[in-house]
C-alpha cells in the first residue's frame, strides 16, 4: 500500500473516533441478540430433535453469523460512506486535490474496513467462545475467513455504488440484496434443507461461500460444503475483481 | 523558460458531446493574482480542475510548474492549494481535525501540522474555534477554514473557485483582505469569479471567459480602457417609453447598450452626455453616472450581462 493510502486509512480512523457510537448497535447488538435469541430459544428446539451437523445449534449458527455480520458491516461501510464521499460531504473531492489518488481512496477504504472487521469480529468471536459456541482457538481461527467474506462484499458494492447517479437505489441493496442473502445462504440452516430447486441458487450467494469457510475454520462438522479452496477462491475473486472495478468506476465518477 | 507557473495552449475539455472548454490559451506568472471572469457555465471551473490536475485534459497543451498533469498529477498537487466552490469540509470533525487529516494527506509529520494549524487558524481568524465542530460555523468561517486547509502544505499556488459566492459583504471583505495578505507573501493566486468587483479588487490580470472561450485578456484597467469608455450614463425610462426615447438617442456618446430595463450610454464625458439627454427633452425616471467596470467590458464583448 502506498503511504498516501495509509493516510486515507488514518483519516477513516480519525472520523471513526467521532462517529463510532452510531455503529455500535448494528455492529454488535444485532448479531449478539440474534445469537442469543436463535441460539438459546430456537436452539433448544433444534437440539431436542438431534442438533445440527452432529453438534448443538449454537455451534452451527455462531460461525455462520460471524460471516453474515462481516457481510452487513462491510455492505454498510462500502455504500453510504462512498456516496457521501462522492456526493454528500464530497470528502473524496477534497482528498483528490492532494497527492492522494483514486486508488489510494479505494485501498484506504478497504484497508480501514479490514481493520474494523478484525476488531469487531474478534470481539464477536470472544463472545462466541464465552457462551460455549466454539472453543477459543476455533473462534479466533474463524475470524480470518469472515474478514475475507466482508471484503468480498465490500469491493463489488463499492464498484457498483460508484456508478450510481443518485442514492435512491441504495436502500434496495439492503432490502433485495443483503437481506435475502442473510436468510438463504446457510447461515441459519444447512442449505440441504432448502427445496432442491433453490439449493443451486445458494451456490451463487457469496455469503454461502463465506459461511462455509468460516464454519470449517471453526471446526463445525460437515463444512466446508465444497473444497475449501473453491470457497476461498470465489471470495478472493470477488474481492480482487471488485477492487479493480471500484478503482475504475470511482475514477470515472470523480472525473465528472 | 519564463517564470510561467501555468502554461496552457489550445486547452480543451469535453464531457461527452458537451464542450466545456474550447481551446483556451493563457499563461500565469509567478506571484500574480490571475482571474477567470465569466458567467456560470463559461468553463471556468473545468479549466481550474484541469490546472489542479484532478480532471484530465481532452486535448491541447497544459503545464503546471513546467510539468504535465497527465504524468505528474500527485507531484503537482503536492505544491498546489485548492479551495473548491463548495466547502467540502468534514462537518462531523472539529476545525483542527479537518486541518490535521488534510495535512496528513500531504504526508506532513503530525508535529509540523500542529504548528501550522496554530498559524493558519490565526490567519483565518478562527483561533478560538479550533476545538469546535465545523457544522455550526458561519458561511464566512467555513470559507476561511477551507482556505486555511488549502494552505496546510504551504502551496506555491492557491486555486480559488468562486471564493466569495454566497457570503455577505462583510465576510467578503474580510476574505479579500486575507487573500491580499497571501499575495503579499508571494503566493500566486488563481481565482475564478462571476463578480466583476471581485475580479477588479483581487486580480492583477484576468481572462474573460464565455461559452468555453477566452474573449478578452488583460489587467482590469487595461480591459476597461480597451473595450469601454471612461464613463457610463445609465438611463431608466418610465415603463413603455424606452422605445420612443431611443429614436432620439442614436448619436449620443460613443456607443449605446440597450438592456430590457435600461439604456447605457458609453461616453468619455458623462456629465455632458447627460446634459444633452435633458436638452433633448427626454423624460427619464432615474439617471446614473458612473465609471466603466468589467461588467461593461463583458457586456461589450459578449452582448450579455455577467449576472443574469
Amino acid at each position: 500500500m502506498a503511504p498516501t493510502a495509509l493516510r486515507v486509512v488514518e483519516a477513516h480512523a480519525r472520523v471513526y473516533r467521532r462517529t463510532w457510537r452510531g455503529s455500535v448497535i448494528s455492529s454488535f447488538a444485532v448479531p449478539l441478540l440474534t445469537l442469543v435469541a436463535m441460539g438459546t430459544g430456537l436452539g433448544r428446539l433444534v437440539n431436542d430433535s438431534g442438533g445440527v451437523a452432529g453438534g448443538t445449534f449454537i455451534e452451527f449458527l455462531a460461525p455462520g453469523l460471524l460471516a453474515a455480520t462481516a457481510m452487513t458491516t462491510a455492505a454498510g461501510e462500502a455504500s453510504y460512506p462512498v456516496v457521501a464521499g462522492i456526493r454528500w460531504s464530497k470528502s473524496f473531492h477534497a482528498a483528490l486535490a492532494t497527492p492522494v489518488s483514486v486508488a489510494d481512496l479505494i485501498y484506504g477504504l478497504f484497508g480501514w474496513l479490514g481493520i474494523r472487521l478484525v476488531f469487531n469480529l474478534v470481539i464477536y468471536a470472544a463472545i462466541m467462545a464465552a457462551v460455549g459456541a466454539a472453543t477459543w482457538g476455533a473462534a479466533m481461527m474463524a475470524v480470518a475467513p469472515a474478514v475475507l467474506t466482508g471484503l468480498a462484499f465490500a469491493a463489488p458494492i463499492t464498484a457498483w455504488v460508484s456508478t450510481l447517479e443518485s442514492d435512491t437505489s441504495l436502500s434496495s441493496l439492503f432490502r433485495f440484496g443483503i437481506m435475502p442473502l442473510f436468510l438463504f445462504s446457510g447461515t441459519f440452516f444447512p442449505i440441504e434443507q432448502l427445496p432442491d430447486y433453490l439449493e443451486p441458487v445458494a451456490f451463487l450467494s457469496p455469503l454461502f461461500h463465506g459461511v462455509e469457510l468460516t464454519r470449517a475454520a471453526a471446526g463445525v462438522a460437515g463444512s466446508p460444503f465444497l473444497l475449501w479452496w473453491i470457497h476461498a477462491g470465489v471470495l478472493l475473486a470477488l474481492f480482487i475483481g471488485g477492487t479493480i472495478a471500484a478503482v475504475r468506476n470511482l475514477g470515472e465518477a470523480m472525473r465528472k | 523558460m519564463t517564470d510561467s507557473l501555468v502554461e496552457a495552449r489550445d486547452l480543451t475539455k469535453h464531457f461527452g458531446a458537451m464542450v466545456a472548454v474550447d481551446g483556451v490559451s493563457f499563461e500565469i506568472e509567478k506571484g500574480e493574482a490571475f482571474g477567470f471572469l465569466g458567467p456560470n457555465g463559461a468553463g471556468k471551473t473545468s479549466t481550474m480542475r484541469m490546472i489542479a490536475s484532478v480532471s484530465p485534459v481532452t486535448s491541447g497543451h497544459l503545464r503546471v510548474f513546467g510539468l504535465d498533469p497527465e504524468t505528474y498529477g500527485p507531484a503537482i498537487r503536492a505544491r498546489l492549494g485548492v479551495v473548491p466552490q463548495e466547502n467540502n469540509l468534514d462537518t462531523e470533525l472539529t476545525v483542527e481535525e479537518n486541518l490535521l487529516i488534510y495535512g496528513r494527506y500531504f504526508d506532513l509529520p503530525r508535529s509540523e501540522i500542529r504548528r501550522r494549524i496554530t498559524e493558519l487558524l490565526a490567519f483565518a481568524q478562527l483561533s478560538d474555534r479550533g476545538k469546535s465542530k465545523v457544522e455550526p460555523l458561519s458561511g464566512g468561517m467555513k470559507r476561511r477554514l477551507t482556505i486555511a486547509r488549502g494552505l496546510i502544505n504551504r502551496p506555491e499556488v492557491l486555486i480559488l473557485d468562486e471564493p466569495t459566492t454566497g457570503l455577505d459583504p462583510q465576510a467578503r471583505h474580510l476574505l479579500w483582505d486575507r487573500l491580499y495578505r497571501l499575495k503579499q507573501e508571494g503566493v500566486t493566486l488563481i481565482i475564478t469569479t462571476h463578480y466583476m468587483d471581485e475580479a477588479e479588487q483581487l486580480c492583477d490580470r484576468l481572462v474573460i471567459m464565455d461559452k468555453g472561450k477566452i474573449v478578452g485578456e488583460g489587467s482590469p484597467r487595461g480591459l476597461i480602457e480597451k473595450h469601454s469608455t471612461r464613463e457610463v450614463v445609465e438611463l431608466r425610462f418610465p415603463p413603455g417609453t424606452q422605445e420612443r426615447a431611443l429614436e432620439k438617442m442614436g448619436d449620443l456618446g460613443k456607443r449605446l447598450e440597450i438592456l430590457p430595463d435600461r439604456v447605457l450610454i458609453y461616453s468619455d464625458d458623462a456629465d455632458e452626455t447627460l446634459s444633452e439627454v435633458h436638452r433633448r427633452g427626454l423624460e427619464t425616471e432615474t439617471t446614473l453616472v458612473r465609471r466603466s467596470t468589467l461588467e461593461d467590458v463583458f457586456l461589450h464583448l459578449t452582448g450579455r450581462s455577467l449576472v443574469e
